[in-house]
Parts: C-alpha cells; structure tokens; sequence
C-alpha cells in the first residue's frame, strides 16, 4: 500500500502517541490504586475479610458518579476504586485517541469502526446491562 | 484472616501468577482466579472482578512497548474490538444469570485448553495471497518489522476471524480472563497473520475487551478494592519481571512444568464446580 508524502500524520505518528498514552494510563492509574491501597490499609489491616459468598451490595462504589463523589472524602478504598477505573478508562482513551488519529488521517472508515467500539462500551459504561 | 495477612497472601500470589502468566504465555487471569476461589476460599464472583483489572493493566503495559516497536496491527485491533467488545459485554451479562459453578467447570475447560495449546508447536500459516476481498475493504493487510527487514502479509478469512473474536470475547467477559489462547486462534490459524502481529494486535485488543467488560463488572459489585487492589498491582508487577526473564530464559521445560500444574488446577476447579462448591 502506498503512502502519500503530503500526510503530516501517520500511522508511525500514531502508534508512538498511542504507546506514550498507554505507558502514562497504566502508571497513573497504578500509582492512584497503590496509594488508596496504603491508605486502605492503615485503616482496615486488623479487621477481617469476607469475601466467601458474593454479594452485589457489599461493594457501595459501583457507578462513575459514585467513585468521583467518594473520592474526595480521601478514604482508602475509594482511592483504590478511582485508580481503577483510572485503568479502566486508559483503554477506552486509546480508542478515542484513534479515532481522533484516523480522522486527521483522513481514513473515515476508521474513524466509523473506532465510534462503533466506543458507543458499545458506552452504552455498557451507562450500565445499561449491569441488571 | 485479617485484611493485612490476606493483602499479602494475594501480593505474593498475584505477582507469581503474572510472572508465570507472562513467562508461559498463558497470562495472569486464568492462574490468580483458581488461586483465589480455591486456596482463599474467595467468591468467584470477586475472583473474576479483579482478575479482569489485572488483565486491563498487564495488557496495556506490554501493549505500550508492542505498538511503539510497529510489530501490532492497529486496524486489525480496531476492527476486531466490535467483536470482541460485544462479546465482552454479552459475556459479562450471561455471567449474572449463569449458577457460580458452570462458570467454574467451563473456567475449568478454557484453562485445560489454554495450557495445552502454549505446549503445541506453532505453525505459521502466513500467505501473501492477496484475494480476500473483507482484508482489502478494511485495510487489513500490512507489514511488520521481522529481524530487522520489513516484511509483508496478506490477511484470509476475516469474516471467520470475526466470529471466533466474538466468541473469545464473550469468554472473556464470562471468566474474566483475556482469553490469548482463542485470539491467538482466530488470527493465526484463520486469518493467517504472523505470529508477531497476532500476539501483539492480540494484546493490544485485550485492554479495551476487558474495560467492555469491567464495567458491567463494577457496576454489579464484583470488582471489590480490598481484592482488586493487591490482585493487580501484584500481577502487573509479576508480568513486568516476567516480561524481563522471559528474554533470556529457555522456557520449554517450565512451559510442561506449568502445563502439569495448571491442569491440576483446571481439574480441581471442575470438580468443586460439579460436586456443587461454588
């Protein structure tokens, strides 16, 4: 396949962008669940777990909106949760990053293919099919 | 047990099951979950929950290095995630309806599978037949740096190759594992590519597969901070240094080793799911 010169961006552009994203998602959200998990565990280590029989109303930091609102109460396990979905998120940065690449890239097909995995994760992130 | 002997024990388990996870091939998700359900007595519920964050975070480590190298196939990933996606998603969602034990007989299955396929001598199916009409529309065909030349490949079957991701996904979405084993499947064997490309556009997509599925996860209650912090930062770690042993160590041998060990496990997983532990 052909490359036109007169591209200014492209698909080595790309994957160097992409990597750097990646690297600095993964360290971020790392970093944010290592400190909530020491928070954690100044304040829980000497209670005892439970975690044999699941259940779904255990866990109160379930939702965006909840995590966001909890984490600034600056208590461990919110922390933890909100560097989850720290990583959760990095992932899902990559497919927007894409889309936007493709776009100025020019290659519109893509750019269809990235918004179609981008609405399904959306529409599950809404929690449309948690229940 | 209390919360801090029970963070440690899963640190420690954790970063040897994402050590061997990346020494073997077989990743951290299909070893940390019977470690959990079986040797802590944790729900498998949580099991799954954390295990598929520590595939969000392994997968997105190593895939930042892959992708930077040129060695992933971005479109391939692009177009493959609508499959495997949905089928995290539809994965996820059959998980909430489905009794705790089928989930760990079919666990079970997967994992015999995965460990005997890290053991069969791998095949390389690459073809420079340009015919596929699916590879063309989609930009699917392209090149990977092999031993430092440029080489090219062509890509077959992409609507086969489709199916079989969206059947990978939904596993994935059903065990919280990153399901390698099945992409690697669907890309080697029906679509042809490389096996460069396949193990690498296979972790590429994996992040994005188990974020479709972690969400459905999170909001049901199944990702648990006190299990998901240790259990990710522990793998992540174990697949960082294993990612580093694996350059100079001969695994063949361990590969067996591991192969023995993981089917104990599968076993005991079937059983206590069929005599009604779980």
């Amino acid at each position: 396949m052909m490359m036109e010169e007169t591209k200014q961006i492209t698909d080595k552009d790309i994957q160097s962008l992409v990597g750097n994203l990646l690297r600095a998602g993964v360290y971020i959200s790392m970093g944010i669940v290592i400190l909530g998990g020491i928070i954690y565990l100044f304040d829980h280590s000497s209670e005892k777990i439970d975690y044999a029989i699941f259940d779904m109303n255990k866990v109160s930091l379930k939702t965006v909106a909840t995590i966001f609102e909890e984490v600034i109460t600056f208590k461990g396990a919110a922390i933890v949760q909100f560097g989850l979905l720290m990583l959760i998120f990095t992932p899902i940065a990559r497919v927007m990053m894409a889309v936007i690449s493709f776009f100025i890239e020019k290659d519109y097909l893509y750019v269809v293919i990235g918004l179609i995995v981008l609405t399904i994760i959306m529409v599950s992130l809404s929690g449309g099919f948690a229940h | 047990m209390s919360v801090l002997i029970f963070t440690l024990i899963v640190l420690l388990g954790a970063f040897l099951a994402g050590f061997l996870g990346s020494l073997t091939g077989l990743g951290g998700g299909v070893i940390i979950i019977p470690l959990l359900t079986l040797g802590l007595g944790v729900d498998i519920h949580y099991a799954i929950g954390a295990s598929i964050i520590s595939v969000i975070a392994t997968s997105t480590g190593s895939a930042a290095a892959y992708v930077k190298e040129g060695l992933t196939n971005m479109r391939i990933g692009m177009f493959l995630e609508i499959a495997t996606t949905v089928g995290a998603i539809l994965g996820a969602v059959i998980a909430v309806y489905l009794n705790a034990a089928y989930v760990a007989v079919i666990f079970g299955c997967i994992l015999i599978f995965s460990s005997m396929m890290t053991l069969k001598k791998k095949v390389d199916h690459t073809t420079l037949d340009y015919t596929s009409k699916g590879a063309k529309f989609f930009k699917l065909n392209g090149s990977y740096p092999n031993q430092g030349v440029e080489t090219p490949y062509a890509v077959k079957n992409v609507a086969g190759g489709f199916f079989m991701m969206l059947f990978a996904g939904t596993l994935s979405g059903l065990l919280g594992i990153g399901s390698g084993a099945l992409k690697v499947i669907a890309m080697d064997n029906i679509m042809r590519l490389p096996f460069k490309v396949s193990t690498t556009t296979s972790n590429f997509m994996m992040g994005v597969t188990a974020a479709a599925s972690a969400v459905v996860y999170l909001h049901r209650g199944q990702i648990d901070p006190g299990i998901a912090m240790p259990v990710c930062i522990g793998v992540l770690i174990g697949a960082t240094v294993g990612a580093k042993v694996l350059v100079k160590a001969k695994t063949d041998k361990l590969k067996i080793v591991f192969a023995v060990v993981v089917t104990i496990l599968a076993i005991q997983m079937i059983y206590k799911g069929l005599s009604g532990g779980f």
